[in-house]
Order: C-alpha cells, then sequence, then structure tokens
C-alpha cells in the first residue's frame, strides 16, 4: 500500500513524530511504500539539523533522515511548509538566502515546499495518516 | 484521475494555539485541486465560525473573515456539530451566516453551514477518502 503520513507537532514535547516514524519503518519493513511526509505546524521543527540530545535519548530528526525517503528523482520525501517553518525560524539555504538571513538550519534530508504537497499526498496515497494533538 | 473527497476536521479554538489559521490555510490551498472538500466544525472547534469575533486585545489577525471566503471556492459543505454547540450554550444563531452561490439553480444564495449530530458526521466521515485533522 501507498501511504503518506502528517505531522502536526514538534519534537520531544510532543510523542507524534516518534510514533509516525515507528509507523514508517514497520510500514518500509513489510513492504510499503511511503509516497510522502509532510512536516506541518510545529511538526516543522523536526527538521531542524541543530537537535543536540542527549547521548542516552533518540535523535528524532536524525532518525527520519536515516530513513532516506526519496522519490524517483532522488529528491527528499520529507517535506516541511514553507509557510509554516518561515514564520518558526525554519529556514533552508534558498530561503535564507532570499530573506538575507546568514544560516540556515533545515536537515538536508528534508526539503521545505508548499501546502499543496500535502494535498497532493492525500490524493497520490491509499492512506494518509495524521500524526498529532 | 478520479476525484477525492477531503474533510477537514477543525476541532480547536481559533486563537489558543495556531491550528485553527492553519488549518484555514491548507483548506486555501485544496481549493485548487479541484477535489470535494468538506469541512467540519467539532469541539472547540465550533468556535471558529462564531459571529462577531474581535482580536483587538489581544494582538492577533482576525481571520474569521477569511470563512465568508469559502463560498467563492466552491467549499459549500460545513458541518457543524449539534452536540459541540449544545454542550458550549451556542446556537445556529451564534453563527456567522457562510452562504455560497448555487451554480446548479440560477445562483442562488444558500447557506454553506449545516448542523448535523455527532451520529450523521461519523456517517460523514466514514464516506470520505481522506481526513485532515487540526
Amino acid at each position: 500500500m501507498k501511504f503518506s503520513i502528517q505531522i502536526n507537532e514538534g519534537p520531544y514535547q510532543h510523542q507524534a513524530s516518534d510514533s509516525a516514524y515507528q509507523f514508517a519503518k514497520a510500514a518500509i519493513a513489510a513492504g510499503h511504500e511511503i509516497f510522502r511526509v509532510f512536516f506541518y505546524h510545529d511538526g516543522v521543527n523536526n527538521a531542524t539539523r541543530f537537535t543536540m540530545p542527549p547521548q542516552d535519548d533518540r535523535n528524532v530528526v536524525n532518525q527520519w533522515a536515516e530513513l532516506d525517503i526519496k522519490n524517483a528523482d532522488g529528491e527528499p520525501e520529507l517535506v516541511v511548509c514553507i509557510a509554516a517553518a518561515l514564520r518558526r525560524g525554519m529556514l533552508d539555504e534558498s530561503e535564507a538566502k532570499k530573506n538575507g538571513i546568514e544560516g540556515n538550519n533545515i536537515h538536508p534530508a528534508f526539503r521545505i515546499s508548499g501546502l499543496g504537497q500535502l494535498i497532493e499526498a492525500g490524493i497520490q496515497s491509499d492512506r494518509l495518516v495524521v500524526f498529532g494533538d | 484521475m478520479a476525484i477525492k473527497k477531503f474533510m477537514y476536521l477543525n476541532r480547536k479554538a481559533s486563537y489558543g494555539t495556531a491550528y485553527a489559521i492553519e488549518s484555514l490555510e491548507v483548506v486555501l490551498i485544496a481549493a485548487a485541486f479541484d477535489q470535494d472538500v468538506s469541512l467540519a466544525f467539532i469541539d472547540d472547534g465550533v468556535y471558529q465560525i462564531v459571529e462577531g469575533q474581535n482580536t483587538d486585545g489581544i494582538g492577533m489577525k482576525n481571520f474569521s473573515k477569511t470563512f465568508h471566503a469559502l463560498g467563492d471556492y466552491d467549499i459549500n459543505k460545513l458541518y457543524v456539530s449539534a452536540e459541540s454547540l449544545e454542550e458550549r450554550g451556542l446556537t445556529a444563531d451564534d453563527l456567522m451566516p457562510l452562504v455560497y452561490e448555487d451554480e446548479d439553480d440560477d445562483w442562488e444564495e444558500k447557506p454553506s453551514v449545516k448542523i448535523v449530530s455527532n451520529a450523521e458526521l461519523t456517517k460523514i466521515m466514514s464516506e470520505q477518502d481522506v481526513c485532515l485533522s487540526f
């Protein structure tokens, strides 16, 4: 089956991203396809490459990155909503440049894009599973 | 590709968290994809379409007016939980008079809001292809 996942909560504060990760991992192990993971609301914070948890804890961001969810063109299908990201101080290199800001914090395993990608995921996938409050 | 039935579940009040405004942003984008779109307002989500919202005192943007634009985007199925209204002491008269123009009926203005029981809403939800919960 072709799944897409929406994550509405940030890492560590809330279990949504952990649960979604466990779901995605189990789905892939069972031979299913993850078409796209879409990060929305505070969920965009799951894409920061500056996450530094203590050594004995999981790294939520790297866990996602290691799943290595990509499309046929090799682009990441860990997609961060641009509007939700920018208003929360999450920028990739191109958005930082465009807005005249030094530095950027989006992990390279993720990409920034628009809300249309969420709707498209709902259209293209057999199931869209939402994790959040 | 066949049109899918998308339902957006609005469960939170307008300003305490960002869920409501960011849900509305998704709905407006969704309108461009020519899918069958409906909205449901349950729990504190019913407050999102209460008439007479005023955000002057909290320094936030009053986005309630945006709901009036939904009719122009062919989004005209707004289901409101009767139980959620009643639990909060609200009635149909407390809600914004949201309307759309029915192109199949000489562009007559018709109400977009429909108050339904939770049992009816459950049935409508079960008929959807995609439910996005906010």
